[in-house]
């Protein structure tokens, strides 16, 4: 799409920052930035790149020491459950966000499962209207492709695009009805807007709560096959090839699926997809010991699915890393493995869990990870962020080399549901800005301090 | 031994071995005039039943009361579980009993586990979900020992639902445990994908049946025809059920309970001699007491002789 759909995104007023990064080492692959240099930040945009040291901070702009760090694109995640409206128990606008600028994310889209569902322009426009106000970084609200996410009649989606959907799904269920699936993506063509598939066939999935394999079998925990998700996708594909619609297959778990992802790329369909950093990193052999912490869904496969999907970030067949954030109150996870609900967040943990089991051990190059998690946006339309002179100013400041365990001084998010919680990780956000203003800044992280 | 009885993976060869030797100890008083045994005098075991259970439950409850505990049994039903309150809450309201033991039952699979993360006292898994049953496990070795006379060597195979069931998890790791060569049979809709790596072979038919020393029959359960998983009982019966023509002259017959005559066994087969099915009731019992007194009174020393039960009384009680 040559027109970005940017300006669906809501954030609360927030001063533009002006401010010099010095002699970070920037990094933006598209770019092709690749070395130490300062950047400076005036009026919300990038203003200037220079040689490390060579700019000279303008009156009144705070100067940041950043040597030893990294600067990289802020983060873009498609696929974040804010909770709001009806389970601000769990997580609202504000804490949502401000953990996601805690992880480096400079733009999120939130899922529409909410309760009300956002099936509607009126739930839409609350919502945009709350985003503006308590937001810490753009916001983008998803709209249900069906009414209550019933998978029977679909919404009022030319409305809802027009009211600033940044794209259709029903999250958290797939569509069951091959009938609605085609009837959306013919919609599609008057509403403009993506559609995001969880992808899973109910009459597969069955009552499973875990991927279905030998761990599985050894806990007498009823399975979820991987074929449940890979036929889905298969269908879904040949519905969009014939309505010569475009599709977004969020939180791909499984190699059938993959490789049904990479068919439809040698054939040159509008498909693109996403893979979560639990997805990349853990496997069924963590759920050994039932801790709900390891429930979601689609769940974690075998490492023979891990690997297919690590080749699969490289090639580009998954050309995002989504974190699927989902919170669930503390009850509601200490309750049996087979009752307790499904979802982990993972904002705040994202970067740093893929750094350290995929960049630190050579598999990935920091590079391709950085072009990964910045380019969840473009399937919806969104501009990738970028340090390039005259960009908005999108921008995380990253320690390599510092090591943090996971929740050891809390959560930004109110839930604490992380996957990753207790493992410790190298790499730490130390500041993020989001389309020109400060989001997150560690707390330790002061001004003008030498890093 | 561990202070929780969770999964027979929980269990070394020894703690069996040890287990099983106090079972036979139990069994010696079990045939006297006044069955009980001062050990628990004392302490608290609370029986916590989120499932109904009637084998499981009550021989649980006599073995405690044999041991001379105070016993408190609760089901999940009528209980404040029913007005709303959670596993987590309802675990750290009984432990204010301060009890030495929580035998717990639940239809999800590793929800012992949690238990003991939430309780001071020793939990056994009396059965959670379809994961495992691991005392199921243990007085079915006990029985088996008391007929063949050994272990070690013994080739079983375990026949049914294999999909469904938490005796048969268990049972496979136990007889894989003790030696025994385990093979599992049934349709390959009721046998879940990766079940060799729990250590067994897999059959879909019994052709080879002849090559087992035991078979074990497992519970065709009537709820899971709607998942159509077989066609028809009839016709599970008729490539499945162990009945007088399959089942050889020298092979024993085991079998959890209880049976559905007629499904998974013959009536001829239920009622001849080479079954052990109201054995293995008979050595719920005491293999029972033997768990209970191993994980609160025995410690973790070297198996006693088989003139113990006697002697506890004496022996100063674990605080």
């Amino acid at each position: 799409m040559s027109i970005t759909l940017d300006s669906l995104l809501d954030r609360a007023d927030l001063a533009s920052a002006g401010l010099l990064i010095r002699r970070a080492h920037l990094l933006d692959p598209r770019a092709g930035l690749d070395g130490p240099g300062d950047l400076l930040v005036r009026g919300g945009a990038v203003a200037e790149i220079g040689a490390p040291g060579a700019l000279e901070a303008p009156a009144h702009a705070e100067v940041v020491e950043a040597e030893g760090l990294h600067a990289f694109p802020a983060f873009v995640d498609p696929h974040v459950h804010l909770r709001t409206p009806g389970r601000e128990d769990e997580e609202d606008i504000e804490t949502g966000t401000r953990s996601a600028a805690a992880g480096g994310y400079g733009a999120i889209l939130a899922m529409p499962n909410t309760d009300p569902v956002v099936d509607s322009a009126s739930v839409l426009g609350s919502l945009r209207e709350r985003a503006r106000a308590e937001a810490r970084i753009p916001t983008g609200f998803t709209a249900a492709v069906t009414m209550g996410q019933r998978g029977e009649q679909l919404t009022e989606m030319a409305e809802l695009a027009q009211a600033g959907a940044a794209g259709f799904t029903d999250d958290g269920l797939p569509l069951r009805s091959a009938s609605i699936m085609r009837q959306a993506l013919a919609y599609q063509r008057l509403a403009r807007r993506c559609i995001a598939l969880h992808e899973e066939d109910p009459a597969l999935s069955g009552d499973g709560v875990m991927h279905e394999g030998e761990v599985s079998a050894l806990l007498g925990v009823a399975g979820i096959p991987s074929v449940s998700e890979s036929t889905m996708v298969a269908r879904d594909i040949e519905l969009a090839a014939y309505e010569d619609g475009f599709i977004h297959v969020q939180h791909v778990s499984a190699r059938q699926t993959v490789e049904v992802l990479e068919r439809a790329r040698a054939a040159g369909l509008r498909v693109t997809a996403e893979a979560t950093p639990h997805h990349l990193l853990l496997t069924h052999e963590c759920v050994r010991g039932l801790d709900t912490h390891y429930k979601m869904n689609p769940p974690l496969r075998s490492e023979d699915d891990r690997q297919a999907l690590i080749d699969g970030l490289r090639s580009g067949v998954l050309g995002c890393i989504a974190t699927d954030h989902a919170p669930h109150a503390r009850e509601e996870k200490e309750e049996p493995f087979e009752v307790a609900p499904m979802g982990v967040t993972g904002l705040e943990s994202a970067f740093a869990a893929v750094h350290t089991d995929l960049v630190v051990p050579g598999v990935l190059t920091l590079g391709l990870v950085v072009e990964r998690m910045t380019a969840g946006g473009e399937p919806f339309g969104l501009a990738i962020p970028t340090l390039a002179k005259g960009a908005p100013a999108s921008v995380c400041l990253v320690d390599l080399e510092a090591e943090w365990e996971v929740g050891e001084s809390g959560y930004e998010s109110r839930s604490s549901n992380c996957a990753f919680a207790g493992r410790r990780l190298v790499g730490r956000v130390r500041m993020t800005i989001a389309a020109g203003a400060v989001a997150f800044r560690e707390r330790s992280f002061a001004i003008g301090a030498v890093a | 031994m561990k202070r929780h009885l969770l999964s027979v993976d929980d269990l070394s060869r020894e703690d069996i071995e040890r287990i099983l030797g106090r079972a036979e100890s139990f069994a010696e008083v079990s045939g006297r005039e006044i069955k009980k045994v001062p050990t628990l005098r004392g302490r608290t075991v609370i029986n916590l039943f989120y499932e109904a259970s009637t084998r499981t439950s009550s021989s649980f409850e006599l073995a405690a009361k044999r041991l001379s505990a105070d016993l408190v049994s609760i089901k999940a039903q009528g209980s404040s579980v029913d007005k709303g309150e959670s596993l987590k809450d309802n675990i750290q309201t009984l432990s204010a009993y301060d009890p030495a033991a929580v035998v717990f039952r639940s239809p999800h699979a590793g929800a012992a586990g949690l238990v003991a993360r939430w309780t001071p006292a020793s939990v056994i898994n009396a059965g959670d979900g379809k994961h495992e049953h691991p005392t199921q496990a243990l007085l079915d070795l006990y029985t088996l020992r008391r007929r063949a006379g050994r272990l070690e060597g013994l080739n079983v195979w375990i026949v049914g639902d294999l999909l469904h069931s938490r005796v048969a998890r268990s049972n496979i790791l136990a007889f894989g445990r003790m030696g025994c060569r385990v093979t599992v049979c049934g349709p390959p809709t009721l046998i879940p994908r990766g079940i060799e790596s729990l250590g067994c072979e897999v059959r879909i038919t019994l052709d080879d049946l002849a090559q087992a020393d035991v078979v074990y029959a497992l519970r065709m359960q009537h709820e899971r025809m709607t998942g159509s998983f077989v066609p028809s009982l009839r016709e599970y019966a008729a490539q499945y059920q162990i009945d007088g023509r399959r089942l050889g002259a020298g092979q024993l017959l085991m079998h959890p309970g209880p049976v559905n005559r007629g499904v998974e066994l013959s009536a001829e087969v239920i009622d001849s001699p080479q079954a052990l099915i109201t054995d293995q009731v008979e050595s719920g019992v005491v293999v029972r007491m033997a768990v209970l007194y191993e994980l609160l009174a025995g410690g973790s020393g070297p198996p006693r002789r088989a003139d113990d039960p006697s002697r506890p009384a004496s022996e100063p009680q674990p605080a």
